[in-house]
């Protein structure tokens, strides 16, 4: 069921602030989310001003600096800085990216900082992922056929077939696009959310896999797939560009063809 | 220590509502929900109006009385707002259910269009009703 609100422990309250430093010239408010589970608080807001004069042009760039230079204890994933590997995914500026992707020069103002939504938190920007890489399995994201594969070369597809997974492989799982939509945060427990659904629709549209019906059977459920409305919230926050709603809306589709 | 943080319990969750930014993808499929819950109460409304109709003159005029208050045009012009804007929506609903219109250009097109379309679908029905009635 909504709740729409945030339960006791998890209310924000306001934190410290580190001012810029003496001679700073173009200085920008970081107000950046923070929980410790051992000071044994509620979450709050951090403000650390930064001189943009003396920090690279991303989000990530910011935070680095401020863990290098003002705060070591600020934590949060980061690994290739490139887009690439999904580690740096949080909500800037109220909608979910990545911070290696997001220029501070795209947001207005205050750049504030919070972890993905409606998860749990392991610390400061760093949310408790266990659920949905537990869905992420639930879908068996692998190639599964009956037949024997040819003996002396790889399961051919055809450039037509290999086309048809474009804009479904390049998905880093970075869950952006499943923590945006409002289904997944009141039923994210059942819902598979669009990140999953987006992967298992790579692996129906496989033209090599060989186990659709199957696939297919285990989506078919109220809450599973059905609890997708079309909010769109996914395909409009996906930092890769990629269109979640679009893959779910073709999985409906299959689910009426084939009856 | 440690065994409360595994468990977790003690873990906050991470704020959604009230941090992310409202924009037309979200807005309007609200809306759509909302609409379809007034269009409901209001088939209510709609009901008592009828039942009253039939109930004899006394009763139709208390509800005749209420509609054509101010308060109760003002209801009226919300429910034909309702009407016309998950009107417009469903329809939108539909080209998604057949696999059209997912590029978020096309969905930030059609958004704004369902908005255009049931703002003057409401007043265009207002200015013909009350010229109607006033003839």
């Amino acid at each position: 069921m909504a709740q729409l609100t945030l339960p006791a422990n998890s209310k924000v309250g306001v934190g410290k602030t580190f001012p810029a430093p003496a001679g700073a010239k173009d200085v920008r408010a970081f107000k950046i989310y923070r929980w410790n589970a051992e000071d044994g608080q509620n979450p709050r807001v951090d403000t650390y001003e930064i001189d943009l004069a003396d920090c690279g042009p991303m989000v990530l760039d910011a935070l680095i600096k401020i863990k290098n230079e003002i705060d070591s204890t600020l934590t949060f994933r980061r690994s290739c800085r490139e887009g690439i590997c999904g580690s740096c995914s949080m909500n800037i500026d109220g909608t979910n990216t990545l911070a290696c992707l997001k220029g501070i020069d795209e947001v207005k103002g205050d750049v504030k900082i919070y972890p993905l939504p409606h998860l749990p938190v392991v610390k400061d920007l760093v949310p408790d992922l266990t659920q949905p890489y537990a869905q992420y399995a639930s879908v068996e994201p692998w190639l599964q056929t009956e037949s024997l594969p040819p003996p002396d070369k790889e399961r051919l597809q055809s450039v037509e077939e290999r086309s048809k997974v474009d804009g479904l492989w390049e998905c880093i799982l970075c869950f952006c696009c499943s923590t945006s939509c409002p289904s997944y945060w009141w039923n994210g427990d059942r819902y598979l959310g669009p990140a999953i659904l987006l992967q298992a629709y790579r692996w129906i549209a496989d033209s090599r896999d060989e186990h659709t019906g199957e696939r297919l059977d285990a989506l078919e459920d109220p809450f599973r797939l059905y609890r997708c409305h079309t909010i769109m919230n996914c395909t409009k926050t996906c930092p890769k560009g990629l269109n979640p709603a679009k893959a779910i809306a073709e999985i409906k589709k299959l689910m009426i063809e084939r009856r | 220590m440690a065994t409360e943080r595994a468990t977790g319990p003690s873990r906050p969750m991470s704020p959604h509502l009230q941090i992310y930014r409202p924009q037309l993808t979200s807005v309007l499929s609200i809306l759509h929900r909302a609409t379809g819950v007034a269009l409901t109460v209001g088939t209510l409304v709609l009901v008592w109006w009828l039942v009253a109709a039939a109930a004899g003159p006394g009763p139709f005029a208390a509800a005749r009385g209420f509609i054509g208050s101010w308060f109760g045009l003002l209801i009226l012009f919300g429910w034909t707002f309702a009407l016309f804007f998950h009107l417009c929506n469903g329809i939108r609903h539909l080209f998604w259910d057949a696999g059209l219109g997912f590029e978020l250009k096309t969905v930030y097109a059609s958004g704004w269009a369902v908005v255009a379309a049931s703002g003057g679908l409401t007043v265009l029905a207002w200015i013909v009703g009350l010229f109607a009635r006033g003839s």
